[in-house]
């Protein structure tokens, strides 16, 4: 069977291989850094609404105990549902128990990573109820069989004249090359589909704790229209997305727009506070939301690497990684993808099966400077690297190495004479084939006759 | 003031060149170096590997060897946030480390210095090691630095601060990702027009001349302090 790790080399060679990839995402991540940079120039000062957004996620999430409990309180005061998931299996369970008891044949959802993290899609087609995407980016996802490529952007991958193929190939309409006519294809369908909805099924942005409401923040009021038009609302909702005060949106609101997409606030903003209530017209006849854990607590009592719970799911850092740039979002084989992911994934996942992601960084650090709410990103990948090794994840020969290596640097003296000898074999051509992942597309130096210790043995000092 | 030297490894036996002109630099300025015959690594490879017992040892043992001096200058960003930003972590956040400086930064803001008589008449663009720009805020110092350098001229590329791709062990375990990278960063220079990389950290141009060379580009790598070095 092929590991995680093997399948992560193959596909990450196969992808910075492919050239027309590299360049569609560089372009697409383009525009999005040119919207970014124009996103903060509106803030007076960047770094202090970040330092506010890291304290006030700090507040809450070592709190978090006491946030989840009064959100609880609050949710069923208005008439609200909640059923904490402590694993992906519980969740899925309850959204088809829920389902069975309303007598659900169609779902209607909108974008939620969340949801892609316990496979609800698989679940509930299996259990023969037709379940539709209706966010442009996972509709176009959902109708090729492929999994998002990247959190917030889930076809970044892929051109207009990709996109209007796979129309062509799947529902068999006219090639076209204008996005408003594609856009029209999805809606003519979708409209459809959310009439006929008998339950939708969301995420959050943020879930408020003292008001037991959940944000959700789009482009494309299909958010809206999902959690409007159907009987039944289910948001499910990792345990993370607190804060504490509703008055704090005026803060992540636009700090979630700005980080993600440059947009100053999203084109549609919901507050969801409850099901339809007496006086009104419309709104779902229920509201449910599914708390979830699903290994965010093994996180949460890691007091290192805690603050990677802060996480607001912007893609901030995805679109600034050399390496997520080069590979792509499907390399990764998890849901969330890039920095934060090789951050939480060993963590909410097998920490042995996905090591390998910790070390798939040059620890350029790019990701920590942008991320909104502060996270450390690239030290969590070095203290998940320090973990990895103490766990024993690494090869014997690797350890071997590193023993032999600092029994080495121990003595100037055992340093000098083997520097020597890998100066010598180097110069040899001897010692190339070691090299040799690295000097495949590349030519390693000729290393000098004499180091600086020899250099400063006969010239250094001064008499 | 007395100044110690530290040479990291990979610069003590590669590229000894960029030490030597970092000696003259300094001499040229009449600041007293010595250079501690005894200092090895500064544990980076383990450290970043995961092997933070093994960083540990050596890290203790820097600090031994350097712990007379007034400040120790280094020719690399990366082992200087090593030693600044990641000792700390493993020894303790109390514990007495030797205090060590980046080299343009130790020039620029330990000495005021920025114009060290130097001659370089070319046009150069500056590649931003990850270290030194985001563990140790360098951004400004070296193109003081460079801009104060006769007949040199400073041509900015696009991708100075992203990352070259060599990131030590990971260039050797996932090379066509760290491939990628050089290819990156080489194509930004060469939309210069620049005859020369410059940059703080040898590693990082290892990386960017290795792939310069395999494809006979015309673009040559220098280390900052051999440019500084030259009259």
């Amino acid at each position: 069977m092929t590991t995680a790790s093997e399948q992560f080399l193959r596909d990450a060679a196969t992808k910075t291989a492919d050239l027309r990839h590299r360049a569609v995402i560089q372009k697409n991540i383009g525009s999005y850094d040119a919207a970014v940079t124009r996103g903060k120039s509106r803030y007076a000062d960047w770094q202090n609404a970040r330092s506010r957004a890291a304290a006030i996620k700090w507040e809450t999430i070592n709190h978090l105990d006491r946030y989840l409990e009064q959100f609880e309180r609050n949710v069923l005061e208005n008439g609200g549902h909640v059923f904490w998931a402590e694993t992906a299996v519980d969740a899925r369970e309850h959204v088809l128990l829920l389902a069975r008891r309303h007598g659900v044949r169609k779902v209607v959802k909108s974008k939620s990573m969340t949801t892609e993290e316990i496979h609800l899609n698989e679940a509930l087609e299996t259990a023969g109820i037709h379940t539709v995407e209706t966010d442009l980016g996972e509709y176009i996802c959902q109708i090729r069989g492929e999994p998002p490529y990247h959190i917030v952007t889930p076809v970044m991958h892929l051109t207009k004249a990709d996109i209007a193929q796979t129309f062509q190939e799947k529902l068999g309409t006219p090639p076209t090359d204008s996005a408003e006519e594609l856009a029209m294809i999805a809606r003519v369908r979708l409209r459809h589909e959310f009439m006929t909805a008998d339950m939708g099924i969301t995420g959050a942005n943020f879930a408020i704790a003292d008001t037991g409401m959940i944000a959700i923040t789009e482009n494309e009021g299909n958010a809206r229209l999902s959690f409007s038009l159907p009987r039944v609302h289910v948001a499910i909702v990792g345990i993370e997305k607190l804060i504490p005060h509703f008055e704090d949106l005026a803060l992540f609101w636009p700090l979630l727009s700005t980080s993600g997409t440059g947009q100053a606030i999203t084109a549609y903003s919901s507050l969801i506070g409850g099901p339809r209530q007496g006086c009104e017209v419309d709104g779902p006849q229920e509201f449910h939301v599914i708390l979830l854990d699903n290994g965010r607590t093994k996180l949460l009592a890691d007091a290192e690497q805690r603050d990677a719970l802060h996480c607001i799911r912007c893609g901030a850092c995805l679109n600034t990684c050399p390496i997520y740039k080069n590979i792509g979002g499907h390399a990764y084989g998890t849901t969330y993808q890039g920095p934060i992911g090789s951050v939480i994934t060993p963590h909410l996942r097998d920490a042995r099966e996905w090591s390998h992601l910790p070390y798939s960084s040059s620890l350029c650090g790019a990701c920590t400077d942008v991320c909104p709410v502060r996270i450390d990103l690239h030290h969590h990948l070095l203290h998940n690297r320090r973990n990895a090794i103490q766990h024993k994840f690494d090869s014997p020969i690797q350890r071997l190495l590193f023993g032999v290596w600092l029994w080495t640097m121990q003595s100037s003296i055992r340093y000098a004479v083997a520097a020597k000898l890998g100066r010598l074999a180097l110069r040899l051509g001897l010692a190339q084939p070691l090299l040799k992942p690295w000097t495949a597309k590349r030519e390693f130096p000729t290393p000098p006759k004499q180091s600086f210790k020899d250099y400063w043995r006969r010239h250094g000092p001064r008499t | 003031m007395r100044v110690a030297l530290f040479i990291p490894c990979f610069v003590d036996q590669l590229f000894p060149n960029a030490g030597i002109a970092m000696v003259t630099v300094l001499r040229r300025l009449n600041v007293d170096v010595y250079y501690p015959q005894e200092q090895t690594c500064c544990g980076q490879p383990a450290f970043n590997t995961g092997y933070w017992d093994e960083a540990r040892t050596l890290a203790k043992r820097y600090c031994e060897i350097f712990a007379g001096a007034d400040a120790v200058v280094c020719p690399s960003g990366s082992c200087t946030a090593m030693v600044r930003n990641f000792y700390p972590e493993l020894l303790g956040a109390q514990s007495s480390i030797p205090r060590t400086y980046e080299f343009a930064e130790f020039l620029v803001k330990q000495l005021g210095v920025t114009d060290v008589g130097a001659k370089f008449p070319a046009r150069v663009t500056y590649h931003d090691s990850c270290h030194a720009l985001r563990e140790l805020r360098l951004k400004d110092e070296p193109r003081q630095l460079l801009r104060k350098v006769q007949g040199l001229e400073l041509l900015e590329m696009d991708q100075a601060e992203t990352c070259c791709g060599f990131g030590g062990t990971f260039s050797v375990k996932f090379p066509m990702i760290s491939y990628a990278m050089d290819e990156v960063k080489v194509t930004s220079i060469q939309k210069t027009g620049a005859e020369y990389v410059v940059s703080g950290d040898s590693s990082c141009l290892m990386q960017i001349d290795g792939y310069l060379r395999r494809q006979n580009l015309p673009i040559k790598t220098i280390s900052l302090a051999e440019v500084l070095a030259s009259t």
